[in-house]
């Protein structure tokens, strides 16, 4: 199994390191090509906009092609990076996931957090940092964790994402989630 | 529900955001319509300076924090995270900006010292700190005083590469040096770099720094950007290297090329082309077939000032212990 960690900005080495640990083999993409090889693939987090920049054009339809016939999971930036509608600015979104999200919602840097959250019926730690909201869910899409009332990790057939950064706590619960999506 | 509490979650929430820059570009910004080209250009943050330190170091003065009035404008004027600088030592600097909502604080040499002996107390901000280092003993006493992030200070607004690697360098080799030592042999380097004996330690355990490494000074060029890299930085700043202008399109005919001319900003489709190019030079650092791609593209770099031919007393990296 060969799971991609799209490596073009962010916190992408989190991702392999916790992808490595859970016994995966990980290739870092940083070409559109790179797309052919893997089984799988990590939208980290990083700077949304940059990644856009990035990817240019090709590699924006590259991509999307790919996350349509390939499971995928974004957390923070790789969420928004997913969404169909993405606010605060609006932006393009890869539309993998039936959902509208918020960049940046609830504030600048000293408003990011950890908070404990339940992933199912289940306690689970959340890294918050810069983060989105989930603000409006599709009828395809299932919600598998929730902070307060908020959705923040949803699911829609083989694509996931998180708005909080798993690849930053010690639990590996949700990428054994993406990790069973594969198999 | 917030759980802000705890120094182990307020250090892990602040290495957090530098561990989102990572593979990035940081550049510095004097203004909401530099901010909006570093933006458009795919900058993962932007540094808000009153003049960028090519300035700084031709104008002179004091160097203080940016107007608390021109920050707010560049934070509206963009969604990626906004830094801003303080005096080294400047705590109230510091509490100023925090109150102001930036998202990190450069506690910089470039800015004029303001405090001989002490820097910030890290720890007690909210926000979290980055600090210039030009040597393992130096990064990890920042470290120790709260730094979320390291840099290498090089040598600001010079344009000039050499002391931006020669700091990565001397970093690098000294956690190698660390990896290989016994124990009993890390109480003397603990005593030799002036650091706490548990950060030495740690450094020892891992090779790395327990925060993220990130390089700046005199950093002007993708290939610049791709050597830091390569040598082991994580991200890059570029201050003086997008914006300044060349000796060909300062507007100044060539005979009249004085130092201060190094203080023209390029046309604004030239910084927009520079800030493109490097932005990709991080990523593909590694690929030469991409940093050819677009170095060819540009037209020129700024004007700098080699280091070499600087005393002792213009150095910035001095500043700071």
């Amino acid at each position: 199994m060969k799971i991609g960690v799209l490596a073009l900005q962010g916190d992408f080495d989190a991702h392999r390191k916790r992808l490595e640990e859970l016994g995966a083999e990980v290739v870092l993409v940083k070409k559109p090509e790179q797309l052919d090889e893997i089984d799988g693939l990590v939208i980290p987090g990083g700077e949304s906009g940059t990644f856009l920049k990035l990817l240019g054009e090709d590699g924006f339809a590259k991509l999307k092609a790919f996350v349509q016939s390939k499971p995928t999971f974004g957390t923070c930036a790789g969420a928004i990076l997913l969404a169909k509608e993405v606010e605060n600015p609006a932006q393009n979104g890869l539309g993998a996931l039936d959902i509208g999200i918020r960049r940046n919602a609830y504030g600048r840097q000293i408003d990011s957090s950890i908070r404990e959250g339940k992933f199912g019926d289940a306690p689970i730690e959340m890294v918050f940092i810069r983060a989105p909201k989930i603000e409006r869910v599709g009828k395809d899409v299932e919600v598998i964790a929730t902070e307060g009332s908020d959705p923040v990790a949803v699911r829609q057939g083989r694509t996931m994402a998180a708005t909080f950064h798993p690849e930053l706590s010690d639990d590996t619960r949700i990428h054994r989630a993406f990790l069973d999506l594969i198999k | 529900m917030s759980q802000n509490n705890g120094s182990n979650t307020s250090l892990r929430l602040k290495t957090g955001l530098a561990e989102m820059l990572k593979g990035g570009v940081i550049m510095d910004v004097t203004d909401a319509a530099q901010a909006e080209i570093a933006e458009k250009a795919g900058a993962v943050a932007v540094m808000a300076l009153e003049r960028v330190p090519a300035q700084i170091r031709a104008e002179g003065g004091v160097a203080r924090m940016a107007s608390p009035k021109k920050i707010r404008e560049i934070m509206a004027a963009v969604s990626i995270p906004v830094m801003a600088k303080c005096r080294i030592g400047h705590f109230a600097e510091a509490q100023i900006l925090q109150e102001l909502g930036v998202d990190y604080i450069d506690e910089s040499e470039v800015l004029t010292p303001a405090d001989e002996a002490h820097h910030v107390d890290k720890h007690a901000f909210k926000v979290p700190f980055v600090c210039g280092a030009r040597n393992l003993g130096e990064a990890l006493r920042r470290i120790a005083e709260g730094a979320a992030m390291i840099r290498t200070k090089g040598e600001a607004g010079t344009g000039d590469v050499v002391h931006a690697v020669k700091h990565i360098r001397q970093i690098v080799q000294e956690m190698k040096i660390l990896t290989v030592l016994g124990e009993e042999e890390l109480y003397a380097k603990a005593k030799e770099h002036q650091a706490p004996y548990e950060l030495i330690k740690m450094v020892a355990k891992t090779g790395k720094l327990p925060v993220p490494n990130f390089s700046a000074g005199g950093i002007a060029t993708p290939a610049d950007a791709s050597l830091v890299m390569q040598l082991g930085a994580e991200a890059v700043f570029v201050g003086s290297g997008i914006f300044m202008g060349n000796r060909t399109s300062c507007g100044h005919s060539g005979d009249r090329h004085t130092y201060d001319d190094s203080c023209a900003f390029a046309p604004k489709e030239e910084a927009a082309k520079r800030a493109r190019a490097i932005v990709k030079a991080a990523t593909h650092f590694n690929d030469p077939k991409v940093l050819l791609e677009v170095s060819e593209d540009l037209t020129g770099a700024m004007k700098g000032l080699a280091v070499a031919a600087l005393d002792e007393a213009q150095m910035l990296q001095t500043r700071g212990w």
